[in-house]
This record gives C-alpha cells, sequence and structure tokens, in this order.
C-alpha cells in the first residue's frame, strides 16, 4: 500500500504518543506536589495549569514558585528561569545538529517549544534525524498530565492533612535526586560539584550575608559560582551532550 | 502588588525563549569549551543547590527530611528511577513524620 506523508507522520506521532503514557505518569505525580507549591505561592488552578502548559519544567516552576511567594520582582523571576534552565539551551543546540538541515522553522519552533529532560532524552536516543513528529506525540501525552497535576496539586492540596502535603512535596526533592545522584556515581566532577553545592548551599543559609538575599537569588549566585568554577578546573573533554 | 499572571507570562516567555532561540538559530556547535562546560554542570549544581538543605526543611520534622534524603539518595543510586525515587522519599518521609 501507498504510504502518503500524512499517515506516515500519523504513525510516528502515535509511536511518540504511546513512548510518551510512561513520562506523563511520572509527571503527573511529580507535578501534584509542585502544585502544592503553587498554591503556597498563591496561583489558583487555572493560573497553575497556564504556567505548568507553557513553562514545563520541574526545577524551573518550583523556583518560580518560590519566587511568587516571596514577591519577588520580574525581573529576577527572568533572571532564575533562565539559570534554572539553561540547561534547555544546550538540549537545544544540540537537538540543532540533530535536524534535517531542511526542517522548517515551524517545527524547529515546536520541537524546541517542547523539550523537557525527559522528552529530549526519548527523542534524541533515537537514531537518524529526529523526526518532528515523534516528539510532538511523546509531548501529547505527558506534557497535558504534567499541567493536570499541577492544577490538582493546588485543587486537592487544600483537602490533604498538614503531614501528607508535607510528605508529597517531599517528592520534587526525590526526583531532583533521581536527576543528579546517577551521573555523580559514574562522573567524579559531578559528584563533587553535587558535593559542594549542598555545603555551599547549607552554609550560604547560615552566613548573614546571603541569608539576606531572597531564594532564587542564592541559587542563581551559587550556580553561576559553582558551575563556572567546575567549568574553570575541570573543562569537559567529551562531548556534553552525550549526558 | 505583583500579578500572576505576569509572572506567568514571564516565566513562560523566557522559557520559551531559551528552548527555541537555539535550535532556530544557531545551525553549528558551540565552540567555547568554557560555556560547553558550563551549562554541562549547570543543572547538576542548580538541583543540588534547590535540594538540600531545603529537603530538611519542607518536612514536618527534619529528622523525616533527612530519612527521605537518604533513601532517596541509596534509591537513585542504585538506578531507580524517576517517579519511584519520588514516590519513596514521599512515603519514607510521610511514615518518618508520623513517629513524632
Amino acid at each position: 500500500m501507498h504510504k502518503t506523508a500524512q499517515t506516515e507522520h500519523r504513525q510516528v506521532f502515535l509511536t511518540g504518543a504511546g513512548d510518551g503514557i510512561p513520562i506523563g505518569l511520572g509527571y503527573f505525580a511529580v507535578s501534584f506536589s509542585l502544585g502544592i507549591s503553587a498554591r503556597t505561592a498563591g496561583l489558583d488552578p487555572l493560573q497553575a495549569f497556564i504556567a505548568s502548559l507553557l513553562t514545563i519544567a520541574s526545577a524551573g516552576e518550583y523556583a518560580a514558585f518560590t519566587l511568587i511567594a516571596a514577591g519577588a520582582s520580574y525581573l529576577e523571576m527572568a533572571a532564575v528561569i533562565f539559570i534554572t534552565n539553561c540547561r534547555y539551551i544546550l538540549m537545544s543546540c544540540a537537538m540543532s545538529q540533530r535536524l534535517d538541515p531542511s526542517a522548517p522553522t515551524v517545527h524547529r519552533i515546536g520541537m524546541g517549544a517542547l523539550i523537557t529532560d525527559e522528552i529530549f532524552g526519548a527523542g534524541i536516543s533515537k537514531p537518524g534525524y529526529m523526526d518532528p513528529f515523534y516528539t510532538y506525540g511523546l509531548a501529547s501525552t505527558s506534557v497535558l498530565p504534567w499541567a493536570l497535576g499541577t492544577m490538582l496539586g493546588v485543587i486537592a492540596g487544600n483537602l490533604l492533612p498538614q503531614a501528607a502535603v508535607s510528605a508529597l512535596s517531599i517528592s520534587i526533592y526525590g526526583m531532583f535526586l533521581a536527576i543528579i545522584v546517577p551521573p555523580s556515581r559514574n562522573d567524579t566532577v559531578i559528584l563533587g560539584c553535587v558535593l559542594i553545592s549542598f555545603i555551599l548551599s547549607w552554609l550560604s543559609g547560615k552566613l548573614t550575608l546571603f541569608s539576606s538575599m531572597s531564594e532564587g537569588t542564592r541559587i542563581l549566585i551559587l550556580t553561576l559560582l559553582i558551575a563556572s568554577a567546575a567549568a574553570l578546573f575541570f573543562p569537559r573533554k567529551e562531548e556534553p551532550d552525550a549526558q | 502588588m505583583h500579578n500572576n499572571w505576569v509572572y506567568i507570562a514571564v516565566m513562560a516567555g523566557v522559557s520559551f525563549l531559551i528552548r527555541v532561540l537555539p535550535l532556530t538559530l544557531i545551525r553549528r556547535q558551540i565552540k567555547s569549551r568554557f560555556i560547553r562546560s558550563f551549562l554541562f554542570y549547570v543543572p547538576y549544581v542548580t538541583l543540588a543547590v534547590m535540594t538540600f538543605p531545603a529537603i530538611t526543611q519542607a518536612a514536618s520534622a527534619p529528622a523525616a527530611g533527612i530519612a527521605a534524603l537518604s533513601v532517596g539518595i541509596l534509591m537513585s543510586w542504585f538506578g531507580a528511577g524517576l517517579f519511584p525515587v519520588a514516590a519513596a522519599c514521599s512515603i519514607t518521609a510521610f511514615a518518618v513524620s508520623m513517629l513524632f
């Protein structure tokens, strides 16, 4: 049977949608706890839904909600979103090397806008040029649960007892650990970065100079400081794309 | 007073530009080894800074947070995925906070 480009696109999309389901399940649980911090920041369910749908970033959103709760400036918000999502610049660069050079700008925008750690990871692990429709499929079953989970966290965070809410809010840190610990096991420099980050983050809360700053500014300064030092003293030899 | 919708617009706008600009504008590899290395280390440092000591303060008792941190590190060290680690940290924190 002759396959038109359209049915091929649909098949690729459906494959992506299937692969996106486990990602979506994980997203839902994690974004629920993110919704609890959105509620603490004073967002209503619709605001939380839109914020999650358009930002699609666990660490970035978590930092953003912390900033909203603290009444930070819009400039501080822009800077913190930039720094917490810095890795997407790298992923976007990596993807630019794996696209058909003739790929139209509309697909470059579409694929770029949907970059998350997991969508990037699943997409780039496929051999050959990246297919935009595979990315759209992945996103179709994972980004919506992400946004819905955040919204439900705002709504149901009210109904749960305090011990359950604080226990659930821990899950976001569990997710962060699952991202930073496995590479630390294989790479001493990453391990060193993580340990120094833990220590300096803890110390900065104790020092008067730092503790008077907002949490977002502290994250920003420590990240610039530690990541620059690591890049200066331990520049990557291999292609950093292979993270 | 700040408006939540403006905050959301800033979050969404900056995230969009970060993701889309390199893919649409840069058609060659970034040459600077320093910038490449810096971008490589950024996610680990940011996430680590955000995790500790915040995880010990988020739980209803510091011991619950420390227990969750230990369980999370151990499980991810031995290769457990994102969702199992997140769930185990929550359950641990809840169980330990029940003891206090």
